[in-house]
C-alpha cells in the first residue's frame, strides 16, 4: 500500500506525521521523502545512508559539424530551450524539459543528449525502516522529474509512506498520483482551511480516498471540522497543541520516542487508513 | 522602484502574517501575492477585484479518435507515458512538449493552449494588489509568478508608488526561482527548528546563487533559542543581515481568524512590536 501525506498549506505537520507513523509501525515500511525542494524527514529519522546517486535529465548537445542550421529543432521546442541564431545553435539546458523532440526532428542527426543534474537521491535505513529521499540541486527549477525518480524506489512488498511537498501544483500531483490513500494534514486556521480545500480538490481530481489529520486541533477555529463533515472527509487523528510536541519537533526528535503514549495512536491511524483504503 | 520578496524555504513559518503586517505599516506600496499555488494573503487583506484575467500557458495534446490510425508512433515518442493503450492522452501526465502533435502522420492530434489559472488586479484597504490563482493540479506556476510580479510593477508605476511587497512561495523550485529575478532583496522568514534551519540554509543558498541580497528574521524564536541562534550564526557567516526575532505569539493566529493584520488586531502585542522593529530596520536598510 502507498500512503501519500500531503497538506496544501506548508508547515502543518506532514513530516511529523510521516516520520512518527513510520517509526510506530517499525519494520516493513519505507519512507519516500518527495519534498525534494526542502526534504526534512531525514532530520528526524537520521538514517544510515548506504547509497547516493546523482540524477540527471537528458538535454541536447548539438554537433555543429553536422548541423545545417535548418532551425527545425527550434520550431518543435515548446520551451524555447533550443534556438538557431545566425550560424549558431544555442541550447538553454535549464529550460529543457527533456522531451527529445529536437533529436527526433533533426534531419542531420546532429543532436545527441548530455545530462543536466536535477539533484541527488539518497537511500538508507534505520533499523528495519527503509529511507529514500531526493534533494533538488540548488538553482534547479524542475522538481517533478526528480520526484518521479524517487518514486521508482517504491516497493510493492512493504508499506510506502510518501512525504509530499506543500501546494497543489505539479510537484504535489507527482507525489500523490498512484497512491492508495492520501492523508491530508491541516491546522484549524483560515489559511489551513483555504489550502485544505485546494488539496481536497487535487485528491478528487486523482480519485484517491483521503482522510484528515488536524494538527494543533484545539486552536478554537471549528470551520475545518465543519468542512470535513460537509465534504465527508473522515478525521482520523487530532493532535492538540502541546508545547512539548512543538519543542520535540524543534529539536529534531520523534514525538513517539519522547511521548510513547502517541505510538499506539499512530498505529491506530494506520489501521483506520487500512480499513478505508482496503 | 524597489521590491522586497518574502520567502522561507519551509512552508508555514509565517510569511503571509508578516507581509500582512508590513501592508499595515508601509506607505505607497503595491501588494503582490506570488504564492500562486496556495495563495492566502487575500484572506487577510480582503481584496475587491477590479480586473479579472485568464492565465493561459502551455498546451495539452488531445487525440482525435476518428482520425487516429493507431500506428502507435505517438506512444513510442512520448517520454511521459501519457498516452494509453487505446490512444487517450492523460492530461495530468502530458508535459505539453508537442512531440506527438508534430509527428502524427494522420494529423490526428490537437494541441490547444491551456487556461491554467486566473490573475487579478484589486484594491485593498492597504492599497492596490496583484494576485493570482493557479488551477489545481496545473503547471507553469513559474510563468504565473513572473506575470503577476510584472503586473504588480505596472500597477506601482501607474500609481507612482515606489515599493512592491511580494509574498513568495515555499520551497526552492520553479515558482521560487521565478519570484527572485530582479528583486531588490529577499527577506527569509525562518523558524527555529531543525527543519526550519535546514530549509533556511537551502533557500539562502538559492538567493546567493541568483545574487539577490538576503535578510533573515526568525519567527517563534523562543520555541528553541539554540536553533534560532544557529540560524543567526549561519546568516552572519554568509553576509545575510539578521533583521530581528519574533516571539511565539498566539495573537498572529487570532488576528488571522478575524481577517486582520496583527497591527490592526493588537498593536501592543509582543508579536506586533517585533514585526514593527523589523519593518523599521528594513526601511532604513533599503532606504524605503
Amino acid at each position: 500500500m502507498i500512503i501519500s501525506v500531503a497538506s496544501g498549506k506548508g508547515g502543518t505537520g506532514k513530516t511529523t506525521v510521516v516520520t512518527n507513523l513510520a517509526v510506530s509501525l517499525g519494520s516493513d515500511v519505507q519512507i519516500l521523502d518527495c519534498d525534494v525542494e526542502e526534504p526534512n524527514a531525514h532530520l528526524f529519522i537520521r538514517p544510515t545512508i548506504e547509497e547516493v546517486k546523482t540524477i540527471n535529465t537528458p538535454v541536447p548537445e548539438v554537433d555543429m559539424e553536422k548541423c545545417n542550421l535548418c532551425g527545425k529543432c527550434g520550431e518543435i521546442c515548446q520551451f524555447k530551450a533550443i534556438v538557431v541564431i545566425g550560424d549558431m545553435v544555442l541550447a538553454f539546458h535549464e529550460l529543457c524539459h527533456s522531451c527529445g523532440g529536437c533529436i527526433e526532428v533533426c534531419p542531420e542527426k546532429a543532436i545527441t543528449e548530455t545530462g543536466r543534474e536535477l539533484g541527488i537521491i539518497e537511500k538508507g535505513h534505520r533499523n528495519g525502516l527503509e529511507f529514500i529521499h531526493g534533494k533538488l540541486r540548488i538553482g534547479e527549477a524542475m522538481s517533478p522529474p526528480l520526484i518521479k525518480k524517487v518514486r521508482e524506489y517504491t516497493r510493492s512488498d512493504i508499506l510506502t509512506i510518501i512525504d509530499a511537498p506543500p501546494g497543489t501544483s505539479c510537484p504535489v500531483i507527482a507525489s500523490m498520483k498512484g497512491a492508495d490513500f492520501v492523508l491530508l494534514v491541516t491546522e484549524p486556521t483560515p489559511f489551513g482551511l483555504h489550502d485544505l480545500k485546494l488539496a481536497v480538490g487535487a485528491v478528487k481530481i486523482l480519485g484517491i480516498p483521503c482522510g484528515l489529520v488536524i494538527n494543533r486541533s484545539d486552536m478554537g477555529y471549528d470551520q475545518v471540522t465543519k468542512y470535513a463533515k460537509k465534504e465527508d472527509v473522515p478525521i482520523l487523528m487530532e493532535i492538540p497543541f502541546d508545547r512539548r510536541i512543538a519543542e520535540t519537533y524543534a529539536r529534531g526528535d520523534m514525538v513517539v520516542e519522547v511521548m510513547p503514549e502517541w505510538k499506539e495512536k499512530f498505529v491506530q491511524l494506520y489501521h483506520d487508513i487500512e480499513k478505508i483504503a482496503g | 522602484m524597489k521590491e522586497i520578496v518574502i520567502i522561507s524555504g519551509k512552508g508555514g513559518t509565517g510569511k503571509t502574517s508578516i507581509i500582512a503586517a508590513f501592508a499595515s505599516l508601509a506607505k505607497n506600496k503595491v501588494l503582490c501575492d506570488a504564492d500562486v499555488d496556495a495563495a492566502d494573503l487575500h484572506l487577510i487583506v480582503d481584496p475587491e477585484i477590479k480586473e479579472h484575467h485568464d492565465f493561459e500557458s502551455g498546451h495539452t495534446a488531445i487525440i482525435n479518435q476518428d482520425k487516429c490510425s493507431q500506428c502507435s508512433l505517438c506512444r513510442d515518442l512520448c517520454r511521459w507515458d501519457a498516452i494509453s493503450d487505446d490512444f487517450v492522452v492523460d492530461s495530468i501526465e502530458c508535459e505539453g512538449c508537442g512531440v506527438c502533435y508534430y509527428f502524427c502522420p494522420e494529423q490526428a492530434i490537437d494541441f490547444p493552449l491551456n487556461t491554467c489559472g486566473e490573475w487579478y488586479l484589486s484594491e485593498t484597504r492597504f492599497g492596490p494588489m496583484a494576485h493570482a490563482r493557479l488551477g489545481i493540479a496545473e503547471e507553469n506556476s513559474g510563468k504565473l509568478v513572473v506575470l503577476i510580479r510584472q503586473e504588480g510593477k505596472k500597477l506601482a508605476e501607474e500609481r507612482h508608488m515606489d515599493l512592491l511587497l511580494t509574498d513568495g512561495p515555499p520551497g526552492i523550485g520553479c515558482p521560487v526561482i521565478a519570484s527572485l529575478g530582479g528583486a531588490t532583496a529577499v527577506l527569509i522568514v525562518a523558524e527555529p527548528t531543525v527543519s526550519g534551519r535546514h530549509d533556511m540554509e537551502r533557500v539562502a543558498e538559492l538567493a546567493a546563487f541568483f545574487k539577490i541580497p538576503a535578510m533573515v528574521c526568525i519567527n517563534k524564536f523562543d520555541l528553541n533559542p539554540d536553533q534560532g541562534e544557529a540560524i543567526e550564526a549561519f546568516a552572519k557567516q554568509r553576509n545575510i543581515k539578521v533583521m530581528g526575532r519574533i516571539p511565539f505569539d498566539p495573537a498572529f493566529t487570532q488576528a488571522m481568524v478575524q481577517g486582520k493584520t496583527i497591527v490592526e488586531f493588537d498593536g501592543n502585542s509582543e508579536g506586533c512590536k517585533a514585526v514593527k522593529n523589523i519593518w523599521e530596520t528594513l526601511v532604513q536598510r533599503l532606504e524605503l
